[in-house]
């Protein structure tokens, strides 16, 4: 009789294929798990493999030399310059008129057409492949302003990447600028202010840490862009570094592709070293960002 | 006691108020249109070249020719080997990244323990932001050696690696987008699919996949856009000839890789070659464009449903 009441609890609590079902369950989850471990593991054998082959090469001639037709005496000099130029000229740039568009766009304009206009443009500008902008500077920078930012030149480099930033730009300070509560605005205009008073006293300084972290990440994309300056004709191979804006440049990327496109190992090692110090700026920028964010973060 | 001074100076203080209130406004609103003036810039650059390219050669000529061979004679200017190349490579990417990026998000979504999820998030943050150039590296120094031990005939420069690194590239954006869409779907849904007496597997893949299909269909179309605009990982590992196949073992050539092919060598400005960029980067835009809007179309019905 007991026996035969736990047969029927067993029944009751789990019927047959629901075993089955539930053992589908467990391998499906382990499948899931192995995708999501999947890119980790990519990331890791890139790293490694990166690594491996040049971390050798990392020496003082590599940091110090402009880059030779013989491995050994190669360096990153005019390419680190560049690069440090570059994104210094883009920062300049892309800060200012990215917050202004985003201080446009939250507080200033109309619910509308227009803000719905600029709005959906800036979310489809976001999706146009990075070689795209390169033609567009190419066109507009190099020839039609060359006589003002010098033709194929680390400004004309500059600008495009900016306008390359700006959607991702925009939209992360437009997120940090209304997570600013809007009883901040209310008690500002309470005791008078005008609305420039409000947005530079109180939104601004309350979304800094927002923005900030939105512009560094926009900035660690910049770093990497190849496509685009080779479009407009930041050089291959340059001996000098930039002494001013209007100067022909080299940045890492294009250097690591110099490299990377010969077939000889040496200079594919040169690659990977360089690779190397790409990457140590990239994710300092990155590390920077998340502690940025979680060292301001606010909850309101 | 003149009061006429005090209130003086406050109307001027005033009126130098509301002068700088119109500045600012007149400043950040410039600030806005720059985006729309890039996007004019764009299509004007692209269009306006392009008019100089299809003097040369018949759209016709452009949009059927089975041949591409601008930089040597006889010219043909036939865009299909390219459009096919890209279109190889975005296939090959799908298919990796497609499978993994979901696999990925319904694992974040519905199983991963908090730490864990602390962990896999930002990994795949960071592999969404390695320079592509990078990926082009690591295709042609790693994945195609390592191929070449399972595939006879691969050549040092293929499709196979090219779409495979893509296909890793654009992985992060299908999973976090996937999983924005899945976190969405309201908890009720779920206790729902658990009351008629689902299995977790069964609520994760007939329930919330589902309900969130829009949002996850949206950022397949996405990745796809991307991978087709994607360059430097093109560039350096799928080679740089114009080939009309889908043997995924051969070396082609993308749209994207050919404008850069352009860009590095000596072309003068006004050449056909040098007016062929515009007309393929014109190419190149629309069908991303076209994509984007499409895939965007979709998250926004999905948002509506049930935000």
């Amino acid at each position: 009789m007991a026996e035969a009441r736990a047969a029927l609890d067993l029944q009751l609590s789990t019927p047959p294929d629901l075993i089955r079902r539930r053992r589908i369950g467990r391998v499906f989850e382990l499948v899931c798990l192995v995708t999501a471990v999947g890119g980790v593991a990519v990331l890791a054998v890139l790293l490694a493999d990166v690594i491996v082959d040049g971390a050798g090469w990392l020496n003082r001639t590599f940091f110090t030399r402009p880059p030779s037709r013989i491995p050994t005496r190669a360096g990153i000099l005019p390419a680190l310059a560049g690069t440090i130029w570059l994104m210094s000229l883009v920062a300049l740039i892309s800060f200012p008129l990215g917050v202004a568009a985003a201080v446009y766009l939250e507080e200033y304009a109309q619910k509308g057409w227009l803000q719905t206009i600029i709005q959906t443009n800036i979310a489809n500008l976001a999706g146009v492949p990075s070689i795209v902008y390169g033609i567009l500077g190419l066109a507009v920078f190099v020839r039609w302003m060359g006589g003002l930012t010098g033709g194929r030149s680390v400004l004309s480099g500059a600008l495009t990447i900016s306008l390359l930033i700006l959607p991702v730009l925009i939209i992360a300070a437009q997120e940090a600028i209304r997570a600013v509560p809007n009883s901040i605005r209310d008690a500002s205009y309470g005791l008078g202010a005008t609305k420039w008073q409000t947005v530079r006293h109180h939104v601004l300084p309350n979304a800094l840490p927002g923005i900030l972290t939105g512009t560094i990440l926009a900035l660690s994309r910049a770093i990497g862009e190849t496509a685009p300056l080779i479009m407009i004709g930041a050089l291959t191979f340059i001996a000098f570094t930039p002494d001013g804006p209007r100067d022909a440049f080299t940045v890492l990327p294009i250097q690591i592709f110099n490299w990377a496109s010969r077939p000889q190992d040496d200079f594919r090692h040169l690659a990977a070293a360089a690779i190397i110090v790409l990457l140590v700026l990239l994710l300092s920028m990155n590390a920077l960002a998340i502690w940025l964010r979680n060292r301001y973060q606010k909850e309101w | 006691m003149n009061p006429s001074p005090v209130s003086a100076s406050v109307l001027g203080a005033v009126s130098s108020r509301t002068a700088r209130e119109r500045f600012v406004r007149v400043v950040v609103t410039a600030a806005g249109g720059v985006s729309i003036l890039t996007t004019i810039g764009i299509v004007v650059v692209l269009v306006w070249e392009s008019v100089g390219f299809f003097r040369r050669v018949s759209p016709v000529e452009f949009l059927t020719g089975t041949e591409w061979t601008p930089l040597f004679q006889p010219q043909h200017f036939g865009v299909l080997p390219l459009l096919a190349g890209s279109i190889l490579v975005a296939v090959i990417a799908a298919l990796i990244a497609i499978p993994l990026g979901l696999g990925s998000a319904i694992y974040l979504s519905e199983y991963a323990p908090r730490r864990v999820r602390a962990v896999i998030k930002p990994t795949l943050e960071v592999l969404a932001g390695i320079p592509t150039v990078v990926y082009g590296y690591f295709a042609l120094t790693f994945i195609t050696p390592l191929l070449r031990h399972f595939i006879p005939g691969l050549g040092i420069f293929n499709a196979l690696a090219a779409g495979l690194v893509v296909g890793v590239m654009v992985l992060p954006l299908i999973a976090s987008l996937s999983e924005d869409a899945m976190f969405a779907v309201p908890r009720e849904l779920r206790q729902g699919g658990y009351a008629l007496g689902g299995t977790k597997f069964e609520v994760a893949t007939r329930v919330v996949t589902p309900a969130a299909l829009s949002g996850i269909v949206a950022s397949f179309i996405l990745a796809i856009s991307r991978a087709i605009g994607e360059t430097m990982a093109v560039v350096l590992a799928a080679g740089m000839t114009p080939n009309l196949t889908f043997d995924p073992r051969q070396s082609i050539q993308t749209m994207t890789a050919y404008i850069v092919q352009v860009s590095l060598g000596d072309t003068p400005f006004g050449s056909i070659e040098y007016q062929s960029i515009f007309a393929v980067g014109l190419l190149l835009f629309m069908v991303t464009l076209a994509m984007n809007v499409f895939g965007r179309w979709f998250l926004r019905r999905y948002r509506e449903e049930y935000a």
